[in-house]
């Protein structure tokens, strides 16, 4: 503690410089994480789906629906434990640019299965008794200022009309993957509204799988069942249908992050590289202090938390303002299902310019220890 | 007056270790901020040019894409006989589509995409010009034949000439490729329309979409007036360009966020390796700084001249970025639009404006990095400096 004026001291004389090298490291961990963020959400699907839950859909093509009499039948199959279906319904509040996902979705059975989602039990309780009902997430209710008790008129796309839902409820989710921008409202109001020929159809069922059971034979006896029928079955793990998505966004997300990690990494070692050259600078100083009576291991120590410091001060700062840039909210106004950047990854960043400011001082500094005092000096 | 800018070009040449690392910051932001500008303009390309200006498009009104849209018979007749549409050897140039969307393994990944299916008549050639055949023949009307678009063939595993995709629970035989100069359509599979609907179980004789090709592009506003006028019509017309630039309006918006936001970080990191560059090169050059000013130079010369070398570093850092991604024009690569829920393949577009765009940016990055620092070398007092010599 002793030695905190010395390392201020050396911090003020070059306040440029030291601020500099403070906001480049400060630049590249805000940079670091608002990638992963970004990644996190091109992920999401991935991220958020439930290891026990598969999904069963019309083998032509998501958009294809599927009959509801499935619904029995899929229930039947050994080792199916819970089963719900929804139905996507594509509408459009005000704007086309205001989209978030909707789903007519079976009330009965959804909340068993999606448990990973929080509703007020007196909320689901108001959907039960309301057939207009409608709970929504708590992303999508902030963006839009929508309350409990307010009517929320939607323009249909799909499903031609006006269509006009009482908010009874919003969700909140348990872990920070979780999509809190859908829009739920009961099927059974989808289907009185639609034309008489599609009412009697679902998009696609969820399937939890019991304990004990193989989720393949479960997939395998689903999909069989209903082969060469005229609604065929595709059966896959909620992950795997949802990573088949990001595989079709394909080189967007990975083009950004390779990008970004070239770019962190370049920027970490000009940084490190900059702080280890002024260190080299001051090699002379070091020599007047082991003139003066500073043991080697002193010195060295020294050297280290001064570049250690700065370089966690840098990151620190970026990983604070990259925290609040997120927590800010989307910044592609509702196209991310969600936008965080996580525990592990500050603690990454943390990690990474810990290194990056070791070694940008132990480098300099043992070359400095091996260096005689006489020779040193003689630069002065 | 004014000092020699040989000069400045001299100083970043003597001290090329600093200014290296100044160059290379900026070229990496220049870089990454045009080949974003350039992912978003080739896939808005891809949508937009995939429509045409003489062409209207016809949905039902609410529609948001043509997936779920719906054009009856009856709408499809009054459509035809509109005076503003133009006529070909064959009658009215307009031609009804319907479009279903297929799961397709992808080439690389043998994961399924959404590829996008349309079902067109004989007349889909003839509205839309920009499509010719490649290799093979069009498929026969009546026949379960297929003609793959050129991306398509390139991007998923069994469109090949010859092989046989089971669409719907029919079997369909590839037939031909087309070429539709890298647009849309050349991420899709067309059919003949008659086929695809009993396929899907759709009623016969709905369309998705009726593009109807104009006698001008003046008779837009007209031939709409018309539809929408019309009780049996529940309509909306819009120009094709303008519906496609509407289908690539979120994704590019994703991409022009993101791409922004990078290269808005990557240009503060810039400008801060650029100011440490210039703040060491005046520190180092006290005494010339000093021997200019004693010669009778005033300070808003050194100001000029300092941030001129700022500049001739960042338009170096500049060019070398656009040099970079230069390479990139051209290259195919694909995503999901989620507008229209399909797979699209598009080719990067690197132009001169975006290139203009880079450099910009790049000077703008050096005035940002090389006016402080000038500042400071004009401010030093001569006697100070020139003590040390």
């Amino acid at each position: 503690m002793k030695y905190l004026p010395l390392l201020l001291g050396n911090f003020r004389r070059h306040r440029v410089r030291v601020a500099l090298t403070l906001g480049s490291f400060a630049v590249a961990l805000f940079l670091f994480c608002v990638l992963i963020a970004i990644r996190g959400a091109f992920n999401q699907g991935v991220e958020a789906a439930g290891a026990d839950r598969i999904l069963v859909v019309n083998k032509v093509s998501l958009i294809q629906p599927l009959p509801l009499a499935y619904r029995d039948r899929v229930a039947r199959v050994p080792g199916v434990k819970d089963l719900t279906f929804a139905h996507w319904f594509g509408g459009v509040y005000q704007d086309e640019k205001n989209f978030f996902p909707q789903f007519a979705v079976d009330h009965t059975t959804w909340r068993q299965m999606y448990t990973e989602f929080r509703v007020p039990e007196e909320q689901w309780r108001a959907l039960a008794a309301d057939k207009a009902g409608a709970v929504v997430g708590k992303v999508t209710a902030e963006r839009f200022g929508w309350k409990v008790g307010d009517r929320i008129p939607i323009k249909g796309a799909i499903y031609p009309g006006d269509w006009e839902f009482n908010l009874v409820g919003i969700y909140e989710g348990t872990r920070p993957q979780d999509d809190l921008s859908q829009f739920w409202f009961r099927w059974d109001y989808w289907a009185e509204k639609v034309e008489p020929d599609i009412k009697g159809y679902v998009g696609w069922y969820v399937v939890r799988v019991d304990k004990g059971h193989d989720a393949v034979t479960v997939v395998k006896t689903i999909d069989s069942a209903f082969a060469n029928s005229p609604f065929e079955t595709r059966t896959q793990s909620e992950a795997a249908f949802m990573a088949s998505f990001v595989e079709q966004m394909g080189n967007i997300g990975f083009l950004m992050t390779a990008i970004g990690a070239v770019v962190f990494f370049t920027l970490i070692l000009v940084t490190g590289n900059t702080m280890a050259m002024s260190v080299r600078e001051r090699t002379g100083e070091l020599a007047v202090l082991k003139t003066v009576g500073f043991r080697d291991g002193a010195v060295l120590a020294l050297v280290l938390v001064e570049s250690c410091l700065l370089a966690l001060l840098g990151g620190a700062l970026g990983i604070a303002l990259a925290k609040a840039f997120t927590m800010s909210g989307d910044p592609t106004g509702g196209l991310f299902p969600v936008f965080f950047v996580p525990g592990w990854a500050m603690g990454l960043g943390v990690a990474v310019t810990l290194a990056v400011g070791l070694l940008a001082g132990l480098l300099p500094a043992l070359g400095a220890r091996r260096l005689r005092v006489i020779d040193a000096l003689r630069t002065l | 007056m004014p000092l020699p800018v040989v000069y400045n070009v001299e100083s970043v040449r003597a001290r090329w270790r600093t200014s290296v690392v100044a160059v290379l910051g900026i070229a990496g932001a220049v870089g990454v901020f045009v080949a974003m500008l350039a992912l978003a303009k080739g896939f808005r390309a891809a949508l937009v040019e995939s429509g045409s200006a003489m062409n209207a498009i016809v949905r039902r009104a609410g529609a948001t894409s043509e997936i779920d849209s719906a054009v009856t018979l009856t709408q499809q007749k009054v459509i035809e006989d509109a005076l503003e549409v133009a006529h070909g050897p064959s009658g009215p140039l307009v031609s009804h589509e319907a479009v279903v969307i297929a799961a397709v393994p992808l080439r690389e990944t043998g994961t399924d995409a959404n590829v996008q299916v349309r079902g067109v008549t004989e007349k889909a050639r003839l509205v839309h010009e920009n499509v010719a055949l490649r290799e093979g023949r069009w498929p026969e009307p009546g026949l379960f034949e297929l003609v793959v678009g050129k991306n398509a063939a390139a991007s998923y595993r069994g469109v090949g000439i010859g092989d046989t995709l089971k669409l719907g629970g029919a079997g369909w035989k590839v037939v031909g490729v087309m070429d539709a100069g890298d647009t849309a359509f050349d991420s899709e599979i067309w059919c003949d329309l008659s086929l695809l609907n009993p396929v899907y179980h759709r009623p016969q004789g709905v369309a998705q979409s009726v593009v109807a090709r104009l006698r001008s592009p003046e008779a837009l506003e007209p031939f709409r007036q018309r539809l929408v006028g019309d009780p049996r019509m529940k309509v909306q017309v819009d120009r094709e360009t303008d519906y496609y630039a509407k289908a690539s309006q979120m994704m590019t918006t994703l991409v022009n966020v993101l791409g922004t936001l990078v290269a808005a970080v990557m240009g503060v990191g810039a400008v801060f390796a650029a100011l440490n560059t210039m703040y060491s090169a005046v520190a180092e050059r006290r005494r010339e700084v000093a021997t200019i000013k004693a010669l009778g130079f005033g300070g808003s010369s050194i100001v000029l001249s300092f941030t001129l070398e700022a500049l001739v570093i960042s338009l170096l850092g500049g060019l070398l970025g656009c040099a970079l991604v230069l390479p990139i024009n051209g290259l195919t690569t694909s995503t999901m639009n989620f507008q229209t829920f399909s797979h699209l393949a598009f080719a990067f577009q690197v132009t001169p404006a975006l290139l203009g765009i880079g450099l910009v940016f790049a000077l703008l990055m050096g005035i940002a990095g090389g006016v402080p620092p000038a500042l400071r070398a004009a401010r030093m007092p001569v006697t100070v400096a020139l003590r040390d010599l």
